[in-house]
């Protein structure tokens, strides 16, 4: 055949060593795999750091916001207000980070790296897991800023290191159950921006219509229905006790119930879509 | 487990009935397919055949409407995990993560397949230096040209060798060179013991390829065989005679016309006649007869259809089916 005399004997020479060094396949367990896709997370972000700018950003502006443009006129004095809002802003600003892995899946999707993954002999969910493991990060980041400007501007927290470290593996807890319900949505969708906006009209109402920024006392009795029915303001609460030193058991074992609930219902929607697109 | 044969042969690839609705669309419809193990299968088809699909539904990631396929000897649907530790898929479009680099993401899949810390690493670089992209390991795929993202994405494939390679044109958009390089990477592979199956856009290339051709149109499977058997539905030889005016052209037609019964056809520039022959032997006689009737041509070669002959034959045109009935 003529193409024969074309043939590139050093690449067909490097290919064949390449190819003899072949081992048989291993494979790997759902640990492994997990820490794999986390680890090429962390290399996203390590490559376009720019998508951590607003885990980085919103700590800072909402605290500064909330506190010295209502903290005034809700509490008396910013100071005050502060010490009541901060683990509600901390709240608020990592909940709002929980769509990111249902974004991240939803632009993998539409790129063709979502088919190399599933092809591959592995844990299927491990590309989910991993990408919601390796979000923690910007959940961590978003968290020390709030808590260092809060501290700056004079917040104390009387429950210690203890109190606040309880309180953010509460609020983590939360956000990955929270992210299941977004990948849901994130493996329905079209669009990295539709995934955004659908899942921010839900999360609006879920945080400011909650005890997060004002005690429910102040509202009208119809509204103060909805507040306390909402698990936001559970989680709020939880974390404000947490971060005072007092322990409220009922909250607590409420933000845990709906945690594992959220979880139980949308992970296994979640990985039966993510097995059945196409 | 009793694994599927043909002839004595081991079955790479084995449907029945496999058919695959969207929506109110049939895009493979009722395909048998039974592909032997070792060896070049190429799947050739115009846009929307459901080459694609196909190949999607035998690497696992897409459940048929209906039928059942066996990959290696595994039901895709029962056994997905089984089929995919023994397959590698290499998609129409790039399938790697345009943020990183071609080396990370080479070291990823590597981790996935088995490979640990530093021999990740080291076993990614080998295959980029095999492709010819250690220069460029350390860049984001992002700023691969096209040829290094299907070079990349061919590589990405081979971390162990597969028992079956899916590559679904390979080939599309690549330079000559390139593509040479693809080529001998599939039979490299090949006498390494892999079994490839592909799709192509490109008639040569399954030709040169492919040791077995299936035709799909519109989701159905029209012909199959090896490229010459597929060349021989076409009839066994073509004969291009060549004339020094479209005068000379003409007349040739009309006698050629009313004394063959072979349809002739006149190319576009006018001075070309092909007749497509069932016996080669038929083409002295055409040339003595032309003579005898003083045309003058000035030039005649005999061929093999090619398989773009083939191809066009045996595939309904989207827009013109009603046209030119007797080029079947
Ligand atoms: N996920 C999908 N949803 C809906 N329709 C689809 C989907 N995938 C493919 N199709 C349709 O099925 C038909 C077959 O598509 P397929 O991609 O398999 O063709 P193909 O032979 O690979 O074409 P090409 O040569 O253009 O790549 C097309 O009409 C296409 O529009
Ligand atoms: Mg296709």
């Amino acid at each position: 055949m003529t193409v024969e005399n074309h043939r590139d004997e050093q690449f067909t020479v490097r290919l064949e060593d390449a190819l003899a060094t072949t081992g048989s396949v291993r494979l790997i367990g759902p640990g492994l795999a997990v820490l794999t896709f986390t680890r090429r997370s962390l290399l996203k972000i390590r490559h376009v750091p720019e998508q951590l700018l607003d885990a980085v950003l919103y700590p800072v502006l909402f605290v500064l916001m909330f506190t010295y443009v209502f903290g005034g006129a809700i509490s008396g004095t910013p100071e005050e207000y502060l010490q009541f809002a901060l683990p509600g802003i901390l709240t608020q600003t990592v909940l709002f980070l929980t769509i990111y892995t249902a974004m991240t899946i939803n632009t993998d999707i539409e790129k063709g790296v979502f088919d190399r993954y599933r092809t591959q002999p592995v844990w299927r969910p491990a590309h989910l897991v991993g990408a919601l493991l390796a979000d923690s990060l910007r959940y961590g980041i978003a968290t020390a800023l709030t808590l260092v400007v809060g501290f700056l501007l004079g917040y104390r927290a009387p429950g210690g290191v203890l109190g606040i470290v309880a309180a953010i593996a509460v609020l983590f807890m939360f956000c990955f159950a929270l992210s299941w319900m977004w990948l849901v949505i994130g493996l329905k969708v079209r669009t990295p921006s539709a995934v955004q906006g659908v899942s921010v009209l839900i999360l609006f109402p879920l945080t400011f219509i909650s005890s997060v920024f004002a005690p429910p006392e102040t509202m009208p009795t119809w509204l103060q229905g909805f507040v306390n029915a909402n698990p936001v303001s559970q989680l709020v609460d939880t974390l404000r006790d947490l971060m005072n030193g007092v322990a409220n058991l009922q909250n607590l074992l409420i933000v845990v119930g709906v945690s594992v609930l959220i979880t139980a219902i949308f992970a296994p929607i979640a990985l039966r879509i993510y097995n059945r697109i196409s | 487990m009793t694994s599927s044969q043909r002839d004595g042969h081991p079955l790479a690839v084995e449907t029945q009935n496999l058919t695959q609705h969207f929506g109110t669309q049939t895009a493979v419809d009722d395909v048998n397919l039974s592909i032997t193990a070792g060896g070049v299968h190429a799947v050739l088809g115009p846009n929307g055949a459901g080459k694609t699909t196909v190949m999607r539904i035998l690497a696992t990631l897409l459940r048929p409407s209906s039928g059942y396929a066996k990959v290696l000897g595994y039901d895709v649907l029962t056994h997905p995990g089984k089929v995919r530790e023994r397959i590698a898929l290499t998609g129409q479009f790039a399938s790697l993560d345009e943020d990183l680099t071609g080396l990370e993401n080479l070291a990823m899949l590597a981790r996935l397949r088995g490979y640990r810390g530093r021999t990740a690493k080291s076993r990614a670089e080998s295959l980029l230096e095999a492709f010819g992209l250690l220069d460029a390991a350390a860049r984001q795929v992002r700023k691969y040209s096209g040829g290094m993202r299907r070079r990349l994405d061919i590589a990405a494939s081979l971390l162990v060798r597969p028992d079956l390679l899916f590559l679904d044109e390979p080939t599309t958009g690549l330079d000559p060179r390139s593509r040479n390089d693809v080529w001998d990477a599939v039979r490299t592979l090949v006498s390494a013991g892999t079994t490839v199956l592909l799709t192509t856009q490109y008639l040569d290339e399954a030709d040169q390829l492919a040791d077995r051709v299936t035709v799909l149109d519109a989701g159905r499977i029209v012909a199959e065989g090896t490229p010459g058997e597929l060349k021989s539905i076409v009839g066994s030889g073509i004969l291009h005679i060549r004339f020094a005016s479209a005068d000379q052209a003409g007349a040739a037609v009309t006698l050629l016309d009313a004394r063959f019964a072979e349809p002739t056809e006149l190319s576009t520039d006018g001075v070309t006649v092909s007749m497509r022959l069932n016996d080669i032997t038929k083409a002295a006689e055409l040339i003595a007869e032309l003579q005898r009737q003083g045309v003058h041509l000035t030039e005649f070669s005999l061929g093999q259809p090619s398989l773009n002959e083939v191809f066009l034959a045996l595939t309904t045109p989207r827009s013109k089916t009603q046209e030119k009935p007797d080029d079947r």
